[in-house]
């Protein structure tokens, strides 16, 4: 059994070892591995979106004469107003021309994205005759379940009126279902971090230690 | 041209006589048809090589309609080689070019039978011609060029009728229902909940401890609705950090969304009186490197060990990181997410979780804001309206009809 001579997979094996070394408790090794992940990050950042969002998308038009890009560099240069106090109020006119401009468009994404396609998905299945016919017994009691399930938890999202009477007992109902798919999801995501967890040793026992073939 | 076309065909025509004959002989017959049909059409390739196929006729050009003008329809009719010969065409290509003379460049392919395809890559308004060649085994034909085609943007998109009404009914609720709460000064009903007062409990407990109160807020961008609602659960924790004088640390993934934290912490703090206790440097930006922001708020959770931890926003895979970290350290955690999948991570490592809408409802109602609280009741109004909209709709298709449903889909 040999290791890799490479001198890169070195860095990253001692790296990963690093930071599990905060398993057992913060350490100076960890300190070092985290300093070195965040300040190297934060240059990466820096560079990605220089060159693949202002340089391509502001600046390169600009040049070619597109003149309708001062606006959004103008609003850029607000954001660094902030570095002084008597003009840091500027900040607010990029902040809410982003913010109102992105929330309207998510309104529409919203609508057809999520609300029409799950509403149609609810009842889609209660087909004439397929829910006594063609679907078996168990696929037929699903639906239900799931038609009960997403009215009751609708339920539970009502918050204009207090959770009293029948609307209290729905929503009771609704909450129940809400931690069955949680209980799912926890199960489901567990095992895809431990493959992640797999994807992780693999590199440590294959590519840098080569004890595993 | 024409001339050449018409002896092509009348020379297929009389080759495939005995085939058209054996088409109305028996089915058992096939296997020895189609090997006859291949034998022909091998033999005709020889004798007229590279001229067997006819070219696709009447090529048109519309602009696709309800599209933001980056398409074209091209529809021709296939090629007579096909309709009288099957499997004589293999494919074919569609060629664009950007003026009737220059080269004309395969831009699709569909497979013999289709008369049809929409070039989903022009550009709104430029001119573009369109040939259509059929691919035979051994030879092609192309069309003549057909053009100018445009594309064009409409500005409605027909198959969407049912987006626009949704979108127009549930924005008419909630501008209704802010008025109402508008106009009802102060008194706008929102279900309490537990988290409130648990945001106090945690402030007063770090405060008491003399520990820090740590805030995140979440792995998006200020253009994300979590954030905004994160923001204003923000003002009210800033609000009551001022009132006790305990530190508030926010360390953030996004520059943007750094920004809006200092103004929102800023004005809380103005609120309360307090201007002197804000420092900005409590809101700081570490690096918008997911992993990178983990790593670096967990070193800060084991060093600082802050009383409460307040993870509400946007999370992804650091979720449980977090909230295992704050759990290690004995804080008080309390989270809120809409995150579907990040939920039960947060269930069951924090003290309180905000499921889903509540991180909006919460962040609506501590703001005390009429214009968030009426929102928050439109759209109480219009889930009741979807809850009806379900129970009719199930109704409708028991009973076989399928109009609503029908109506629902997105083409």
């Amino acid at each position: 059994m040999l290791m890799t001579t490479g001198p890169w997979v070195w860095v990253a094996g001692l790296l990963t070892l690093a930071i599990y070394s905060f398993l057992y408790k913060d350490n100076p090794v960890y300190k070092m591995a985290e300093y070195i992940f965040v300040g190297l990050s934060a240059g990466y950042w820096a560079a990605f979106l220089w060159w693949n969002y202002a340089y391509p998308n502001l600046f390169e038009p600009l040049a070619q004469g597109n003149y309708w890009n001062i606006i959004p560099i103008a609003m850029g240069l607000m954001m660094f107003t902030q570095l002084s106090r008597r003009t840091s109020w500027m900040v607010r006119f990029p902040l809410t021309f982003v913010l109102g401009v992105s929330l309207g468009l998510q309104i529409v994404a919203a609508v057809e994205g999520d609300m029409v396609p799950q509403l149609a998905g609810t009842f889609s299945p209660f087909t004439r005759g397929a829910m006594f016919n063609t679907y078996d017994f168990w696929t037929s009691v699903g639906y239900i379940v799931l038609l009960v399930g997403v009215l009751t938890t609708i339920t539970y999202f009502f918050f204009s009126k207090e959770h009293k009477g029948i609307l209290g007992v729905s929503s009771k109902i609704g909450i129940y279902f809400l931690m069955v798919a949680f209980g799912a999801s926890f199960g489901y995501t567990i095992m895809a971090r431990i493959s992640l967890l797999f994807g992780r040793l693999h590199f440590l026992l294959s590519d840098w230690m080569h004890v595993l073939k | 041209m024409m001339l050449g076309a018409w002896t092509l065909m009348a020379s297929l025509l009389l080759c495939a006589l005995p085939v058209l004959a054996q088409d109305m002989a028996p089915a058992e017959d096939a296997a020895p048809q189609d090997s006859l049909d291949r034998a022909l059409t091998q033999l005709l390739n020889q004798i007229v090589p590279g001229e067997i196929l006819s070219a696709p006729e009447k090529v048109s050009l519309e602009d696709t309609p309800s599209d933001a003008g980056t398409s074209i329809d091209v529809a021709w009719h296939i090629s007579a080689s096909e309709s009288i010969i099957p499997g004589s065409v293999v494919k074919y290509h569609v060629m664009r070019a950007e003026s009737p003379d220059s080269e004309f460049v395969r831009v699709g392919t569909v497979p013999a039978g289709t008369a049809s395809y929409s070039d989903d890559g022009t550009e709104p308004g430029k001119p573009y011609w369109y040939k259509v060649k059929a691919v035979g085994v051994d030879s092609e034909t192309a069309s003549e060029a057909c053009g100018p085609g445009y594309s064009r943007m409409q500005w409605f998109d027909r198959n969407r009728w049912n987006v626009l009404v949704f979108t127009l009914l549930t924005c008419f609720l909630v501008i209704i229902f802010i008025e109402i709460a508008k106009r009802s000064k102060g008194e706008t009903f929102l279900r309490r909940l537990p988290v409130f007062d648990a945001i106090d409990e945690a402030i007063g407990r770090a405060t008491e401890m003399g520990k820090d109160v740590l805030y995140i807020m979440g792995g998006l961008d200020v253009d994300d609705p979590q954030t905004v609602a994160s923001m204003n659960i923000l003002a009210r924790v800033a609000e009551r950090t001022a009132s006790y004088g305990t530190k508030l640390n926010i360390p953030c993934i996004w520059p943007m969304a750094m920004s809006m934290a200092r103004e929102t912490v800023k004005e809380s703090y103005l609120r309360m009186g307090r201007p002197d206790e804000y420092n900005e440097d409590d809101i700081y930006y570490l690096t918008t490197d997911q992993f990178g922001y983990v790593a670096g708020v967990d070193g800060i959770m084991m060093r600082d060990r802050p009383a409460a931890n307040f993870y509400l926003g946007a999370f992804y895979a650091e979720s449980l990181v977090f909230a295992e970290t704050g759990y290690a350290t004995g804080a008080i955690q309390i989270a809120g997410t809409a995150e579907i999948d990040q939920l039960p991570f947060f269930v069951v490592a924090c003290d309180y979780t905000l499921i889903g809408e509540e991180l909006y409802a919460a962040g609506a109602s501590l703001s005390g804001d009429p214009i968030q609280m009426g929102s928050i009741r439109g759209q109480d109004a219009a889930k009741a309206i979807f809850f009806v909209l379900i129970v009719v709709g199930v109704i409708l298709k028991l009973a076989g009809i399928d109009a609503i449903e029908e109506w629902l889909s997105i083409g």
